[in-house]
């Protein structure tokens, strides 16, 4: 397994990773999501062997890998907009490793285009790589990083640049194809959709620290800090005063969970726990509505806060400009543990 | 613009090329095959059997070859360094390391007799550790001299073109060979090594047709086994005085560089791999780390050394004298009595060669802009063959150039042999497609849509012309003018044939200077060498101001 210590990372006097520690075991789907500048893909290149720590240590199974060369590390990295061999055709570059390996040609030949049914592009082996379209070109990335079966597979922003249909349709056929392989893999992605879609375990980097370590729907449901939990899409933050199962906030005063202690709280409230209500408590201004299929998202202004982000479902609601009223559903509202501090939080584990 | 006005343009350089490129060319063809002169010389044939001629192409060939091997050799390492590094002073190496190739052969040749002959000053520090008598370094006449100038010279031809397209290979495709398990070696050479191979390609292209052209240098720091065929129609020309072989000669040296060139061209088209270059947003190198400071230090350290040192050499000698350092040689240069060699103080060789330039510049700067004018305005096929025709006389040398006015321009009903005009003509000859060059990227800048808002404010076609596109085509001009300027200074292969024993230039001079036994006559063909050096400099110099310089300046 996978196993950094106290990694950090700089170029010149830029820090770009501090102390990270993570373990990444046998057969883990491990997803790292930040923003870009968060160190993503230094992580990456440092695993891969392409940068070397500042200071800390990475070993596998125990072995510590700062005197193994990159090419005997026997790790797979998919790079971020491909670095496909221009001048090798499809088969020569799924092949590359293989044969570098020292393969018998025909069982690298069979192992290409075993990769090549794997990844939907069977057939495609004498095509010139800059022939192919964006999708094309990321299968066979991702064709020519499993062939030789490393044991730990990374892959850096692999859907950065596909297009939306694309980009929405592939995460489940990664997922399976790493499935199929029971293979180890490190996905560094922006896009917390991606990162969340694809992965068993998800880490949000943030300025080259780990904010948050956990399963996707533990961060979904209880996002450990104010950051992650505005990176994950949620813009309902807020500081509040609660008092009895009561929250005082910026757009009213709610009822949240008894279960909470008095005292002041980071809240998130969840957009969907709103609904158009004559008698709810949170009154305000729609100032802005997008229709999206199953649901209408409104933003409503009150008075000064920043604006709410509400998700009405199946329900008729006032178009800009109306005045709207709307209740809390408390269970809509999570406590986020460690307000707006950062520092390394583990989630549901 | 009308087909009227692409002839109008078209029509005087054409006029120009045929006259004095065309028509010599054909001569030396009909000389060497038989039909002018009736002598009762070898056939044309017997010639090219000649065991003499076979050694002679050989030798050519293959100190072209080993001269362009050792320049990418050389060269490589510095490509890396510029392509893969960000560091401080990397403009300025750059820009160094560019310096030898604008140098005039004759400098460069003098540089390294001054390096390598027996007047070394490697001699001398060896004299005062070793005792009186101990010179060991004598180099000249050997073929280390000929291929260390030459690398010397061609150094940034692969500099420039191997270390462009490697900054603009994506890094990570490298990487990716790495992550898959290939060592670094391995990895350059199945990754890095085919991107770059048509950039290499063109580079060995280059350098091996300036090696296999190259005149000066061997002239001078050649010996008996080291005959090139340029040199060879040289001796043939001027010792043996035996027009007919010459002409024999230059027909095997016209065609193998013909041959030359339609290989290279076929094999550029062969070479030209799909490759994707690296996004703007990260063509910019990393920071050097402490291995890449190492790296860099041990690629910059020895160029600057082996790219400086005969330079500095050469001025370090034209300054020694046996009583101490001091300007005695360049004050020598104005002597009346000293020079025998020459018929004149060799400070009339340097008012001769200003002169000359100043006409070229005049002529070439007009020529190549009328060509330049009609290529960047009228694209198409057209403009592509004209473009292909005013380059020949470059694929052809100097040496062949010479000669071919020498047996063409000397009688009736073009008898320029006393003309003052035939130095400057053969320049002009040789500068045209430089100026070219230079002035068609200038004029093909103007934005279309300048001139349409100039229409569009109301200006009258005349007025548009004379407000955007004049500015640019006086900046053009100025700029072919300074390389035509450049290019006469230095010229000496084409000179050396039709150059008036009474009127030399400054590379001639040089040269006769170099073949006299002495001292002072070394020593001042070592001042003169050092003051072409900086004539050209300032000339290249002045160039890349205007070329920089936006139209505005004007």
């Amino acid at each position: 397994m996978l196993d950094l210590q106290g990694v950090s990372a700089a170029y010149a006097d830029r820090q770009v990773l501090h102390e990270v520690h993570l373990a990444v075991g046998p057969g883990q789907l491990v997803s790292v999501l930040g923003p870009s500048g968060s160190g993503k893909t230094t992580l990456l290149r440092l695993v891969a062997g392409l940068e070397r720590p500042r200071s800390g240590h990475i070993s596998w199974d125990g072995r510590d890998l700062a005197s193994v060369p990159v090419h005997e590390r026997g790790f797979g990295l998919m790079f971020q907009d491909f670095a496909l061999f221009p001048h090798r055709d499809v088969a020569q570059n799924v092949g590359f490793g293989l044969r570098v390996r020292g393969w018998a040609p025909a069982r690298a030949r069979a192992r290409v285009a075993e990769m090549l049914e794997l990844v939907g592009l069977a057939g495609m082996e004498r095509r010139a790589v800059a022939r192919l379209s964006g999708g094309e070109q990321q299968r066979v990335a991702l064709a020519r990083a499993l062939a030789p079966s490393p044991r730990l597979l990374m892959l850096d922003e692999p859907l950065g640049s596909l297009d939306r249909e694309l980009r929405e349709r592939l995460p489940l056929e990664l997922r399976r194809i790493f499935r199929t392989l029971g293979a180890t893999v490190l996905y560094v992605t922006h896009d917390q959709e991606e990162a969340l879609g694809v992965a068993d375990r998800t880490i949000v980097l943030r300025d080259g620290r780990v904010e948050a370590d956990g399963p996707p729907d533990a961060l979904w449901a209880r996002p450990p800090n104010e950051f992650v939990a505005r990176f994950l899409g949620f813009r309902n933050v807020t500081s509040a005063r609660v008092t009895a199962g009561r929250a005082v906030t910026p757009w009213g005063i709610v009822a949240i969970s008894p279960d909470v202690p008095d005292g002041d709280h980071t809240l998130l409230l969840r957009p969907g726990g709103f609904s158009p209500d004559a008698g709810g408590s949170v009154r305000g201004t729609v100032s802005a509505r997008l229709f999206r299929g199953d649901h209408v998202r409104l933003e409503v202004s009150i008075d000064d806060a920043p604006p709410l982000e509400v998700e009405a479902r199946w329900t008729p609601v006032p178009a800009v400009g109306g005045s709207i009223a709307l209740r809390m559903d408390p269970g809509s509202a999570i406590v986020i543990p460690d307000g707006a501090r950062g520092g390394t939080a583990t989630v549901g584990r | 613009m009308s087909g009227r006005a692409a002839l109008l343009l078209g029509a005087l350089p054409l006029a120009f090329l045929l006259l004095f490129f065309v028509y010599p060319v054909a001569t030396i063809v009909g000389l060497g095959l038989g039909g002018a002169s009736g002598s009762g010389l070898a056939d044309p044939p017997a010639i090219w059997l000649d065991r003499r001629t076979i050694d002679v192409l050989w030798f050519t060939l293959w100190q072209a070859a080993a001269s362009t091997a050792l320049t990418i050799l050389a060269a490589l390492p510095g490509a890396y360094v510029l392509a893969r590094y960000a560091f401080r002073g990397k403009r300025l190496l750059r820009a160094a390391a560019t310096v030898p190739f604008v140098l005039p052969t004759v400098v460069v040749a003098s540089a390294f007799l001054a390096l390598l002959g027996p007047r070394s000053p490697l001699n001398d520090l060896a004299e005062s550790i070793l005792g009186p008598g101990q010179r060991p370094v004598r180099l000249d006449g050997s073929i280390w001299a000929i291929l260390l100038a030459h690398v010397f010279f061609d150094y940034a031809v692969v500099l420039r073109l191997v270390g462009g397209v490697w900054s603009q290979l994506d890094p990570r495709t490298e990487e990716a060979a790495r992550v898959l398990g290939a060592s670094p070696w391995r990895a350059f050479r199945e990754v890095t090594l085919p991107l770059l191979r048509p950039a290499l390609t063109s580079a060995a292209t280059i350098v091996f047709l300036f090696t296999f052209t190259s005149f000066g240098v061997i002239l001078v720091l050649g010996g008996r086994g080291t005959v090139t065929l340029e040199v060879e129609i040289y001796r043939a020309t001027a010792q043996l005085l035996d027009l007919r072989l010459a002409a024999a000669l230059a027909i095997v040296q016209m065609t193998a560089v013909g041959l030359l060139l339609i290989v290279s061209a076929r094999g550029a088209q062969r070479l030209a791999v799909e490759q994707r270059l690296r996004p703007d947003a990260e063509a910019a190198p990393s920071r050097a780390d402490r291995r890449g400071l190492f790296v860099i230090a041990l690629t910059v350290i020895p160029t600057a050394l082996f790219l400086g040192l005969p330079l500095a050499v050469l001025v370090e000698r034209s300054l020694a004298g046996s009583t101490g350092y001091g300007l005695h040689a360049y004050a020598a240069l104005l002597d009346e009595r000293a020079h025998r060699a020459l018929f004149v103080p060799p400070a009339e060789a340097i008012a001769n060669s200003l002169a000359f330039a100043a006409l070229t510049s005049v002529l070439a700067s007009v020529l190549g802009l009328l060509a330049g004018a009609l290529i960047a305005y009228r694209r198409g096929w057209l403009a592509t063959g004209f473009d292909a025709v005013l380059m020949l006389p470059l694929g052809t040398s100097a040496v062949t150039v010479g000669f071919g006015f020498i047996v063409a321009l000397d009688e009736p009903p073009l008898d320029l042999r006393t003309s003052p005009l035939l130095i400057p003509l053969a320049h002009t000859l040789v500068a045209v497609p430089f100026v070219v060059r230079a002035t068609v990227p200038l004029i093909r800048s103007i934005e279309p849509r300048l001139r349409e808002a100039a229409a569009v404010l109301g200006a009258a076609p005349r007025r548009v012309w004379r407000e955007i596109d004049l500015p640019v085509i006086s900046r053009a001009a100025l700029v072919g003018a300074g390389f035509a300027f450049a290019v006469s200074l230095g010229e000496f292969g084409a000179t050396l044939f039709i150059a008036r024993p009474d009127v030399p230039t400054v590379p001639v001079a040089i040269f006769r200077l170099l073949g006299q036994p002495g001292a002072l006559n070394f020593a001042q063909a070592m001042a003169m060498s050092t003051l072409l050096m900086l004539l050209t400099a300032a000339a290249v110099l002045l160039i890349e101001r205007w070329r920089a310089e936006g139209p505005s300046a004007f």
